[in-house]
């Protein structure tokens, strides 16, 4: 079902007893439910409400294409900071709200949970909801707007979200330095996160042998010649990526362009402290990774069966969630779920029409 | 409700000092920095662990009988307002930090630490915490996440709920949970997020995983004085659209900046009408250069005089002055409401036109202070309480500055949040069916409504 109004939604939530909800489908190990359950797909509910570039705010249908978000955004030089991911395979601004997801951007000033400053979902009755506002700053009422964030639709279907932005770097460059292990790569990471510099994305990406450093800067020609000089005297020389080559490399990481056919994507959230624990276990497993946003999330490709990393992940303690992939379960690892999470999904979704997935 | 019964429990749990009954003791806990409210709660008790606030909470559970946690008592919204044979649960000592890991850039520090504290701490490592409300000396990271209070660097930094990444609370029936963690990515539901600003009603946070950041390497404050509070509401709309990220966009009118220089003498010029302070922050080099574009915007719009913070000193000088307006005016009335809302920037001038016909409508001096690049106005309303009338007057016209404020599609608060003040205000904000959402979540989690009953909900059990 593919409703295109809003009021329509509501009537197929109030017509049906079990609900699930897809955007773009980018995140395609989000949808494998059960028989009994209806999706609505809101990829029909889209367009932008509200752009002041003024205010650096903006209102969207959730179905909204992050592309065409973007290309409406950078007619003003204005951007979501935290780099949505899977742009160019169609994901739409609630899809990314609800599954949480922020690409490497989300170093410098946060992820989506922070930029987002309202919503408007329709719950199990076919009410709408609103939370937040559309003014930056707002501590009025519960702030469900970042509760939905990483929600995977457990709580309802957004419908209109708003957000606060950000003016656009004029020039983005990236320095790229090769480590022969990680460990060294690491200690350079932390060495930088404590210097007073502002870096847009820092990420440690593994590839043939070596770790390399990736540290993307933003700002006008001069300085990052200044900032790219004062980091290289911590991290040695590298190389400078700019222009194209800049925005590809960072296209590429945000998409997942390092997959291959067949491998799982999961996200593993983790802390520069337990990366390198986490690297062993998936070295051993001849595993691809990136670790993204200071070493603060592990984006793992993984070929073997699930249940392999599921017990991994457990031995560390560690959480992940599979994005892409056909798995029967998504939810890997440490489970979190506590009395406090139980009661918020009985009081907002009291019939439970929602499925969690 | 058994109080008697808890007060016997509770006095097994804490001794004679940390245990207060007496009238003369409870009067400190009355009111918080909404003076306008007082209550005197049946008993204090002064916790020094985690522990002993699992271990009353459960005890106030168990007799059904309300508590309030409370920092420094410096809400402005009345949010931590003791209840009527209720008890206060005072959590000023449980301050510990518990580390600083500057590796990871995080603290874990308990409830009851002061706020500029985790700075202070975090210092040495060249790290810092962002949040920083005009109270930031003495208010409390508890207090701080109950309200998702602000302060000055929002708009470049975001409110206390962007620098919280993991969270220990006792939930009202006595459960201990772990929200969040120390990453700065999740894979469930922001719980984190939605138990920031909930102003108590949830349960008691115990301790915090904050977020560092380092400490600015460069920072630039300019002041400059307008002849009139809509042209300097006018720069700031200019300073937004040029696209640059101040750390701080804020403004002063006149009566704030009489009261300020009397209070600290902070340099400010005293016959100005508006003052805008711009504060750049972060590497040299960006500072540098996004200074003489601001340089250039504010010699453009029409400031008549322009002062730049020479060194520290005088950058701190700048800053005295405006976090120490909000008791500076105390100087200038006897009594006063601060009042909190947000209107999106844009509208800032016309905002503070209505505020200025409201001051003559209602014959009651108004001092603006606020923080002008995210659109929140704190408009202090000068009243004598003794005369009669005087504070419904005064009541009255907050009230209808939250009416424009949401007339203009902004918010009823920024950062002091709902407490007892704004109680009437939320439905105007939200309709019912998000009304009734907010009500069912605080049911489900607090069935006996015994978590700061009575704040934020007109309804309910008060």
């Amino acid at each position: 079902m593919r409703p295109t109004e809003i009021s329509e939604l509501q009537e197929i939530v109030r017509t049906h007893s079990r609900l699930s909800i897809s955007g773009g489908k980018t995140k395609t190990a989000l949808h494998n439910i059960g028989d009994d359950v209806k999706n609505i797909d809101l990829s029909g509910i889209e367009g932008m409400v509200e752009y002041n570039p003024n205010e650096f705010t903006f209102t969207a249908r959730a179905g909204t294409d992050l592309g065409q978000l973007a290309r409406m955004l950078g007619d003003h030089e204005q951007y979501l900071p935290f780099d949505p991911p899977f742009v160019e395979q169609g994901a739409t601004i609630g899809g990314t709200v609800a599954s949480g997801v922020s690409g490497p951007g989300r170093f410098r000033y946060g992820g989506i949970r922070d930029f987002i400053i309202g919503i408007a979902y329709v719950d199990g009755q076919g009410n709408i909801v609103h939370s937040g506002g559309k003014v930056v700053k707002n501590a009025a009422g519960f702030d469900l707007s970042k509760l939905v964030v990483g929600s995977l639709g457990r709580y309802g279907a957004i419908v209109e979200c708003s957000f606060k932005v950000f003016p656009k770097p004029e020039v983005l460059k990236t320095l790229r330095v090769g480590f022969p292990t990680l460990d060294e790569a690491l200690d350079s990471l932390i060495s930088i996160t404590r210097m007073p510099m502002d870096l847009y994305a820092l990420d440690i990406i593994p590839h043939s042998d070596k770790y390399f450093l990736l540290m993307r800067m933003g700002g006008v020609e001069e300085i990052l010649l200044d900032r790219i000089y004062r980091l290289q005297r911590v991290t040695g020389d590298g190389e400078v990526i700019e222009g194209e080559a800049d925005a590809k490399t960072w296209r590429e990481i945000a998409n997942f362009k390092w997959l291959q056919a067949g491998e799982i994507l999961v996200k593993i959230p983790v802390t520069p402290k337990r990366v390198f624990e986490l690297d062993r276990v998936l070295s051993g497993a001849s595993a691809k990774c990136n670790y993204s946003v200071g070493c603060n999330v592990a984006w793992v490709a993984w070929r073997k069966p699930i249940d392999e990393l599921d017990l991994k992940l457990n031995k560390l303690g560690l959480s992940g969630l599979v994005l892409l992939g056909e798995v029967d379960k998504i939810h890997i690892g440490l489970k979190k779920g506590n009395q406090f999470s139980k009661k918020v999904k009985e009081a907002l979704d009291p019939e439970n029409r929602w499925v969690e997935v | 409700m058994e109080v008697d019964k808890l007060l016997d429990d509770l006095a097994e749990l804490y001794p004679n000092d940390r245990l207060l009954t007496q009238k003369a003791a409870l009067i400190t806990y009355e009111s918080d920095a909404l003076t306008s409210y007082q209550r005197s709660p049946r008993a204090v008790v002064i916790a020094e662990t985690q522990e002993e606030v699992i271990d009353t909470v459960c005890k106030c559970h168990k007799y059904e009988v309300p508590f309030v946690a409370r920092g420094s008592g410096t809400a402005l919204s009345g949010g931590s307002l003791p209840v009527e044979d209720g008890i206060v649960i005072a959590l000023n000592r449980l301050n510990r930090i518990i580390s600083i890991d500057p590796e990871q850039r995080i603290a874990v520090v308990e409830a009851g630490v002061v706020n500029s504290d985790v700075t202070q701490a975090a210092d040495p490592f060249g790290l810092y915490y962002a949040p920083d409300p005009s109270s930031q000396l003495i208010c409390t990271i508890g207090g701080n996440l109950a309200f998702n209070s602000g302060g000055a660097h929002c708009l470049k930094y975001g409110m206390t709920s962007n620098h919280v990444i993991g969270l220990r609370v006792v939930l009202p029936d006595g459960e201990v949970v772990e929200l969040g963690g120390d990453s700065l990515e999740s894979v469930e539901p922001d719980l984190v997020g939605v138990f920031s600003g909930s102003e108590g009603l949830f349960g008691i946070a115990l301790e915090a995983t904050l977020r560092l950041l380092p400490k600015p390497e460069s920072y630039k404050t300019i002041l400059a004085a307008y002849r009139s509070l809509e042209a300097a509401g006018e720069a700031v709309a200019m300073v937004v659209e040029s696209g640059l990220l101040p750390g701080a966009v804020e403004i002063m009118d006149n009566l704030a900046i009489e009261a300020a220089e009397a209070a600290v003498q902070a340099g400010y010029p005293l016959d100005c009408e508006g003052l805008l302070i711009v504060e750049l922050d972060g590497e040299l080099s960006t500072v540098e250069f996004d200074f003489k574009i601001l340089l250039e915007i504010i010699e453009r719009s029409g400031a008549y005089e322009i002062k730049i913070a020479k060194d520290n000193f005088d950058r701190q000088r700048i800053w005295k002055g405006r976090k120490s307006a909000f008791s500076a005016v105390g100087r200038l009335s006897p009594d006063y409401i601060v009042q909190d809302g947000v209107v999106p920037r844009g509208r800032l001038s016309e905002a503070l036109s209505e505020i200025k016909r409201l001051s003559k409508k209602y014959n009651l001096r108004v001092a603006n202070v606020f923080h002008a690049g995210d659109g929140n106005l704190h408009p202090l309303i000068l009243f004598n309480g003794r005369d009669e009338g005087a504070l419904e007057s005064a009541e009255v016209m907050a009230s209808e500055i939250l009416d424009l404020c949401i007339q203009y599609n902004g918010s009823i608060t920024g950062e002091h949040g709902i407490g007892m003040e704004k109680r009437d205000h939320l439905p105007k904000m939200f309709d019912v069916n998000s009304m009734n959402t907010m009500k069912l979540l605080h049911e489900k989690i607090d069935p006996l409504m015994i978590s700061n009953r009575g704040k934020v909900f007109l309804t309910g059990v008060s």
